[in-house]
């Protein structure tokens, strides 16, 4: 009964968040709708019994890659509106529609299948994340290592593409170094500004 | 619940983000977009994985999160780049082929 | 004895293909000498097969090489050497190595005299694979590289236009016939499963005696082109434009003679079908006695001699038809000699008298050239049959062959034309050798032919002499494979009857035309006449050919040209093309760079996806 009702209300609150994010032109009000929309999703991760990855969300999703994204948006003139001028506004609805509709009627008959074994099986005596854990550093490890790596290689990626010139090392310098050097870059972006 | 309902669900949430997908032209409107899809496959494996009593489910969903992380550091990244040089981040500037 | 056959059937190739290396360059004396020299040998191998069959009775059957063996078809490249294709290859090759040397002597100032000899020796090369193949296939081949090397050999000098022509009429009325042999070659291939000579004529009886008569029909309308009787025989007479050696052993000896060798070869087939022979005998006998009466009128040496081919061709073909098959090859063997002595004799004066062909413009030349005169003298006897000269011998039993069938009328037609063919003959002899001269000394110059020429002649002539003597030996030889013949209804004196009312006809021809032209001829009134305009046009036959078929079928290629070639075809091809490029420029939209677009294009193929997916697990289950 819990559960059924605690579906339903976090179904609505999911579809009406995700909603606003795709339909509103004001790009402050995508970005907080995604959160709250990103929540409520773990909320059903926690109602499937995957209290691990439900965390994970939180932290991961809402936490990290939201605080990423509204850093981005720092950098963007987010006031001036993008025209959104599509030129077949009826063609992606019509799209999206045959989409869902296609998956639903596949969904709904019963091909799912009967005699599925489970390769890696629940163990409810332990607790989800302890057996989350087990599965993830015997059988999973390599994925797990090489995921880390890409992480990892992301990072420096995303500081090489944005980050601004980084030759000069300012811990290693006197304060009277940093100084001049500051004032060499002005100039030189000053000399810039009166070319263009 | 039954499984039906939390994958009719999934293809709900999946095919808002499609429709985001399509219709937005701010690059950036673009990615939430793909973070709702990514999202709502979270939910179906989640879901599946619970209903036949499998972890490989919940495995997935976690590798796809790690990788959703990384394309998000990337991306922006690109993008900020490209703002600097067009000052501009609508999809319809970016086209350079002539078709 | 394997190697006699290998050396009679790839001497003159070998000649051939040597002398084709200077075909660039002007004359070299070495190729004439050479091919002749290939010839030779490939004569005295033949000769040698010849004395082997002879005197062991044993058929050589060699094959080359499994050429065709696909399934249940298998045609291998094979030879085989009996009797009578033995005696075939005696006759092209002794003529060949003749008519080689005599070249030399004739076509020492032509330009392309390399080239001429490359094809003559093709020529004898393809001749001896007609005669020497043991299956329809082979022979095919050997057919038609006769009528190739022939197309080149009459259209030698091609930059003439009536030359040019004349050999594409030979060749095209070759392939007409073709198109006959061709058909019997697939009716026979059908009905019995083998190409082979053996195989056909072993199991032939076995089939309808409809097949039979088509395949028989069919076969002899191949003959008929390669032949030239009636209605393909206009060929022959233009074939004329090439050199004389040619037409000497072309149309004299060989290409012409493949016809009524095929017919022979094909003699177990005949002889179930006696009313096809009976037709044949009537068709050859219609155009001995048709060419006979237009070499009556004509003033061009040579096609009075071609004409004088044809009827005898029709003779053996008469011979052929009637079952009489020894007969027929005897007479293709006499004449063969004497007409090609003929032929060659004519080249000599056409030498001496620079390529002049009225025989109105010679006369009295006898004294410049004797030689030649006496050994077309005695070449023209023998056309006409007299004893003891080779006509004679084989012409005769020709006629007693009518009368033995009673066949009555063919005799009268084939008596008649006897002694028209004795008048022509000497009537040519005449107005060249004999009578008054009718040119100027100032314009032309006659001498006589170079030693070698005249000494290439002599032992063509000697054999027109004594071949009708060997009667009995090639009676008896020939025999073992084809069907004897006898003269059964008439009794031995009607017989000796026959003999002298036929010679009676051939002195009678010969007397007159010395007569009459020794004393100037025949008035000129006769050329007004309708019957000479009817003779002399060739009873307009050619006319005919050109107004009623060469034109239509002209008009009708145009036609099609137009019509079909340039509005449908070209225009389906064109329209493919611009079909394509259309749709390439309006799908090149999608290359945008738009990456909306692009995304929409991918959700549109994976509804595509989801649909197929649905559909296949709908009707089948998702694998």
């Amino acid at each position: 009964m819990f559960e059924i009702v605690a579906f339903c209300l976090f179904s609505v609150l999911t579809i009406t968040m995700f909603s606003i994010t795709v339909l509103t032109n004001n790009a402050l009000y995508a970005l907080s709708s995604l959160a709250a929309g990103m929540i409520f999703i773990s909320a059903f991760f926690f109602l499937l019994n995957a209290d691990f990855l439900g965390a994970v969300q939180i932290v991961v999703y809402t936490g990290a890659i939201m605080a990423l994204y509204a850093f981005g948006m720092m950098f963007f003139d987010s006031l001036s509106e993008v025209k959104e001028k599509v030129k077949n506004p009826r063609l992606v609805f019509l799209l999206s529609g045959m989409v869902a509709l296609i998956v639903v009627v596949i969904f709904i008959s019963p091909i799912l299948g009967e005699n599925i074994s489970a390769n890696l099986p629940v163990n409810p005596s332990y607790g989800n994340t302890v057996d989350v854990g087990l599965v993830l550093f015997t059988k999973y490890l390599v994925p797990f290592e090489l995921a880390a790596i890409m992480l990892l290689v992301a990072m420096i990626g995303g500081i090489v593409l944005a980050g601004k010139k980084m030759e000069v090392s300012y811990s290693d310098m006197t304060e009277e170094e940093i100084d001049a050097h500051i004032q060499a870059e002005n100039e030189i972006e000053n000399a810039k500004k009166d070319v263009k | 619940m039954t499984l039906n309902a939390y994958l009719i669900l999934s293809t709900l949430l999946f095919c808002i983000g499609l429709i985001g997908v399509l219709k937005r032209k701010n690059v950036l409107m673009l990615f939430f977009s793909t973070e709702i899809m990514l999202n709502a496959v979270n939910v179906g494996l989640a879901a599946i994985s619970k209903f036949h009593g499998d972890l490989s489910g919940q495995m997935f969903a976690f590798f796809i999160i790690a990788v959703a992380a990384s394309e998000v550091a990337i991306g922006l990244g690109l993008l900020i780049l490209w703002y600097k040089r067009t000052g501009s981040i609508n999809l319809d500037d970016i086209a350079r082929m002539k078709g | 004895m394997e190697k006699y056959v290998y050396i009679a059937l790839f001497a003159p190739l070998v000649g051939s293909l040597v002398a084709a290396l200077f075909s660039m360059r002007g004359k070299i004396a070495f190729t004439g000498w050479f091919t002749s020299l290939m010839l030779a040998v490939s004569m005295i191998a033949s000769l040698n097969l010849l004395s082997f069959v002879y005197t062991t009775d044993i058929v050589l059957n060699v094959t080359l090489f499994e050429w065709m063996k696909a399934g249940s078809l298998n045609i291998p490249f094979g030879f085989i050497v009996d009797h009578v294709s033995v005696v075939m290859m005696t006759v092209v090759t002794v003529v060949s190595t003749m008519v080689h040397i005599h070249s030399i002597g004739y076509m020492e100032n032509d330009e392309g005299f390399n080239r001429y000899f490359s094809y003559l020796s093709a020529f004898v090369f393809s001749m001896l694979v007609l005669v020497m193949s043991d299956n329809f296939a082979v022979l095919f081949i050997g057919w038609e590289g006769v009528g190739v090397c022939s197309w080149l050999l009459i259209g030698f000098w091609y930059k003439k236009e009536s030359a040019a022509w004349a050999a594409n009429e030979a060749f095209i009325m070759n392939r007409v016939g073709d198109v006959g042999l061709l058909l019997a070659m697939f009716l026979i291939y059908w009905s019995l499963g083998s190409l082979q000579y053996e195989e056909v004529f072993q199991n032939i009886g076995t089939l309808e005696t409809s097949t039979i008569t088509w395949i028989g029909i069919l076969l002899f309308i191949g003959a008929m082109g390669k032949s030239a009787q009636f209605p393909l025989h206009t060929w022959l007479a233009d074939a004329m434009e090439g050199p004389t050696p040619v037409s000497a052993l072309i149309h004299a000896a060989t290409m012409v003679t493949a016809g009524v060798y095929l017919v022979v070869r094909s003699n177990e087939l005949y002889v179930l079908i006696p009313e096809v022979g009976y037709a044949i005998a009537c068709l050859g006998a219609f155009v001995a006695i048709f060419a006979a009466s237009m070499a009556l009128v004509h003033n061009d040496m040579k096609r009075i001699i071609a004409y004088s081919t044809l009827s005898q061709l029709g003779y053996m073909f008469v011979a052929a038809g009637l079952g009489a098959y020894w007969v027929a090859l005897f007479h293709l063997v006499t004449h063969a000699f004497f007409k090609s002595v003929l032929f060659l004799g004519a080249g000599n004066v056409m030498h001496a008298m620079n390529n002049e062909l009225d025989i109105r413009k010679m006369g009295g030349l006898h004294n410049k050239m004797k030689s030649t005169s006496i050994i077309m003298t005695i070449a023209s006897v023998a056309l006409a049959g007299i004893f003891p000269l080779a006509g004679f011998f084989s012409k005769d039993k020709i006629l007693e062959a009518a009368f033995n069938g009673d066949a009555y009328f063919l005799w009268l037609i084939l008596w008649i034309t006897a002694g028209l063919t004795a008048f022509y003959s000497f009537r040519l002899v005449m107005k060249v050798f004999h009578g008054e001269q009718n040119y100027s000394n100032d314009d032309f110059h006659p001498h006589e032919a170079k030693g070698f020429v005249i000494a290439a002649m002599v032992p063509l002539a000697i054999l027109a002499v004594i071949a009708g003597w060997f009667e009995f030996a090639f009676v008896d030889f020939v025999t073992k494979v084809l069907p004897s013949w006898e003269a059964s209804n008439i009794v031995s004196s009607t017989v000796w009857i026959l003999i002298l009312v036929t010679s009676a006809v051939a002195i009678a021809g010969i007397v007159y035309a010395v007569v009459k032209y020794r004393n100037g001829g025949f008035s000129k009134d006769w050329e007004d006449k309708s019957i000479h305009k009817l003779l002399s046009n060739q009873y307009y036959i050619p006319q005919f050919y050109e107004n009623f078929i060469t034109k239509p079928y002209h008009k009708l290629s145009v036609w099609v040209f137009n019509v079909i070639e340039v509005k449908i075809i070209d225009n389906t091809i064109e329209n493919i093309a611009s079909l394509i490029k259309k749709t390439g420029g309006k799908a090149r939209v999608i290359q945008s760079g738009n990456l909306s677009s692009s995304l929409r294009l991918m959700v549109l193929g994976l509804i595509l996806g989801l649909v197929l997916a649905l559909v296949l697990s709908l009707f089948g289950g998702v694998k």
